[in-house]
């Protein structure tokens, strides 16, 4: 479970996040959705605690993400926008190097990496340096990377960037699963149709604050759209009157 | 395992097979030392050695007005050769390099000798030319000699004692050792020393933090459970490893490279043992902690790899500074001097050398010296990362 409240960050004169405020509860999957540069990272980098916020909180699973990082941390998987891997490692021991840094002991730890090769289908090219993996290779390998230590919370900074169809398929089952397993999953994106087909429960930000937060069903009606797309449209341009 | 073991291990594991740390850390900086080394020994072998052994060729013009000064030449190892036509073919074929010096004898030679008058004689040189220089220097040694063995001949001649040309009789005692006079030229080791030290490190330093955040393997891993300290500490420790194993492979390949160069012709018999060797290991390793923390934290204000690799060879030159004052200003050791790192290393090295007794108050003051100011560079490193703008 993530709660964020009030959240407010700027960079220099620009205010990045201006008060935002929404929670992601467990075994749902929620969707942070905005245009570019709304403040939908910087929220998601205060939560894995890459960024302190200026004023605001931010709790997962009820822990302060300030006050006790560490153990707010140890909850999360995450998947940032940037996940580089290790070009002279292989996928699994990319792998293996953060169920090291999880603090898992050395025998639970290589039972688990094989679990998570398995569940992302990553057997075919486990054994092989992550030089040469193709976008989706490598996106498969930072979950795996993300979801070793079974945190009850992932967070994925645009985990579709860059993949093919069949990658963002299998994407979404897998999110799907975890949804299934009972996992909080809070995601961002800039693409409607995926956040339609899978969130259960939509934040749609805009210049650093939440224009709306309802569900995909929610939203329509409230916007008087039967089209999510332009509800979305309505609702950022809502706020902008507003301002 | 603890996770700074856990970052340890996994740099250790990357950068043994990254090709590029393993060219810097194991192949150029321990072998750029010895093999500068024995090319600057071997040419001064040469130098020295060549000088008194080989016959020197000397183009002579005009041979016949002086028939002694030409045996006495060749009895001083000189081979008097055909010169250019003239004097002023002389000069040209030595502008243009054909010759490096050419001797001209004027006619009037013998008879301003027999008349006691100074008789000229040229020695038409390129001064600028090393090698010229040198046979030159040699000529002019033997026609020195040559007149002043006449001079004696005509003061015997005269009744006078040749001996009051010499009113002075300089000795010169020198009281250097074998092995001191190679601390002189083995004195330019202890940077190599550090030079192949700082080398080792040097790619790993960049790699783990302008390279992790070029990559973009920085944020994912800035959200792991760990703190911030224990993974830049695990990459410096992971660095001093390579850099104290490229000391080691230096300072064996140093080793190796003496045992092939006749130092003992240049009257030095360096002291440099396999218990030299380990010495130096364990006087030198110190310094890794202060390389490896000062590379990264150089690294870490770099935007990028190249950026950072710009600035980290600047670097490599920082521990020159501190030797090169020393021997401009031929300090010698003090216990004050042993808090400066480099600097206490380099007369700590040059002592060994020279076979002089361990000052043991030096040593602890210089290893914990050193060790203090690369344990202060980690921590302000650690300062560094805890920043949030270090993601760029």
């Amino acid at each position: 479970m993530i709660s964020v409240s009030g959240l407010h960050k700027s960079f220099g004169p620009v205010r990045a996040v201006n008060g935002v405020s929404f929670d992601a509860e467990d075994g749902r999957i929620t969707g942070l959705l905005g245009p570019n540069g709304a403040g939908k990272s910087t929220t998601l980098r205060v939560l894995y605690t890459v960024l302190k916020p200026d004023s605001g909180s931010a709790t997962i699973d009820g822990v302060d993400v300030v006050a006790d990082s560490l153990e707010a941390r140890s909850r999360i998987g995450t998947l940032p926008h940037s996940s580089g891997l290790y070009p002279h490692l292989t996928a699994r021991e990319n792998i293996a190097y953060y169920a090291a840094l999880y603090g898992m002991p050395p025998e639970q730890s290589a039972a688990r990496v094989d679990q998570v090769i398995a569940q992302l289908d990553i057997g075919d090219f486990a054994e092989r340096r992550s030089k040469g993996f193709s976008q989706g290779q490598r996106t498969k390998v930072a979950l795996a990377r993300a979801l070793v230590h079974e945190p009850q919370n992932i967070i994925l900074d645009e985990p579709s960037n860059g993949l093919d169809v069949m990658a963002t398929r299998s994407l979404r089952d897998l999110i799907r699963q975890l949804k299934a397993a009972g996992k909080c999953i809070l995601f961002s994106s800039h693409v409607m149709q995926e956040v339609a087909h899978l969130c259960d429960e939509i934040v749609i930000i805009a210049e650093g604050r939440v224009a709306i937060n309802d569900s995909p069903d929610g939203i329509r009606n409230q916007m008087g759209c039967d089209d999510l797309e332009d509800a979305f449209v309505k609702a950022i341009t809502t706020l902008d009157t507003r301002t | 395992m603890t996770p700074i073991s856990a970052v340890f291990l996994k740099e250790v594991r990357d950068n043994f097979r990254d090709r590029r740390t393993l060219l810097s850390a194991l192949l150029m900086g321990p072998l750029f030392g010895p093999i500068l080394f024995a090319f600057v020994i071997n040419m001064s072998l040469k130098q020295t050695l060549g000088e008194a052994g080989e016959p020197l060729d000397v183009p002579v013009i005009g041979q016949e007005h002086a028939p002694n000064l030409m045996d006495y030449l060749k009895s001083h190892n000189i081979n008097i050769t055909d010169a250019p036509v003239d004097r002023a073919a002389a000069l040209e074929a030595v502008k243009a390099g054909r010759h490096d010096l050419v001797l001209v004898v004027p006619g009037a030679f013998g008879e301003d000798l027999a008349n006691t008058v100074p008789a000229t004689i040229e020695v038409i040189s390129d001064l600028a030319n090393t090698q010229a220089e040198r046979e030159s220097r040699r000529t002019m040694r033997a026609l020195r000699s040559y007149n002043q063995e006449i001079a004696a001949l005509r003061l015997v001649a005269r009744g006078v004692s040749p001996v009051v040309l010499r009113p002075l009789n300089i000795d010169v005692v020198d009281v250097s050792t074998p092995s001191g006079r190679s601390a002189l030229l083995l004195g330019m080791l202890s940077y190599f020393f550090i030079f192949a030290l700082l080398t080792g490190g040097m790619n790993l330093a960049i790699d783990a933090t302008a390279g992790e955040r070029e990559r973009g393997s920085l944020e994912p891993l800035l959200c792991l459970p760990v703190t911030r300290d224990q993974l830049i500490f695990g990459k410096i420790f992971a660095a001093c490893l390579f850099m104290a194993l490229s000391l080691s492979l230096s300072l064996v390949s140093f080793y190796v490279t003496l045992e092939f160069i006749p130092l003992e012709k240049l009257g030095m018999t360096p002291n440099f043992g396999p218990v030299v060797v380990a010495k130096a290991f364990l006087l030198l390793v110190p310094f890794t902690l202060l390389g490896a923390s000062l590379m990264t934290l150089v690294a870490s204000f770099t935007k990028s790899f190249k950026e950072a690799q710009t600035w980290v060879s600047i670097v490599l030159l920082a521990p020159t500074l501190p030797i090169l004052m020393a021997s401009i200003l031929m300090v010698r050791a003090s216990t004050e001097l042993m808090f400066i790192p480099s600097l206490s290393q380099h007369l700590l090295l040059v002592g060994l050398i020279k076979n002089e007794p361990t000052n043991m108050l030096h040593v602890i003051v210089s290893v914990s010296g050193t060790l203090l100011a690369g344990a202060v560079l980690a921590m302000i490193c650690a300062r560094l990362y805890r920043r949030e703008g270090l993601l760029g």
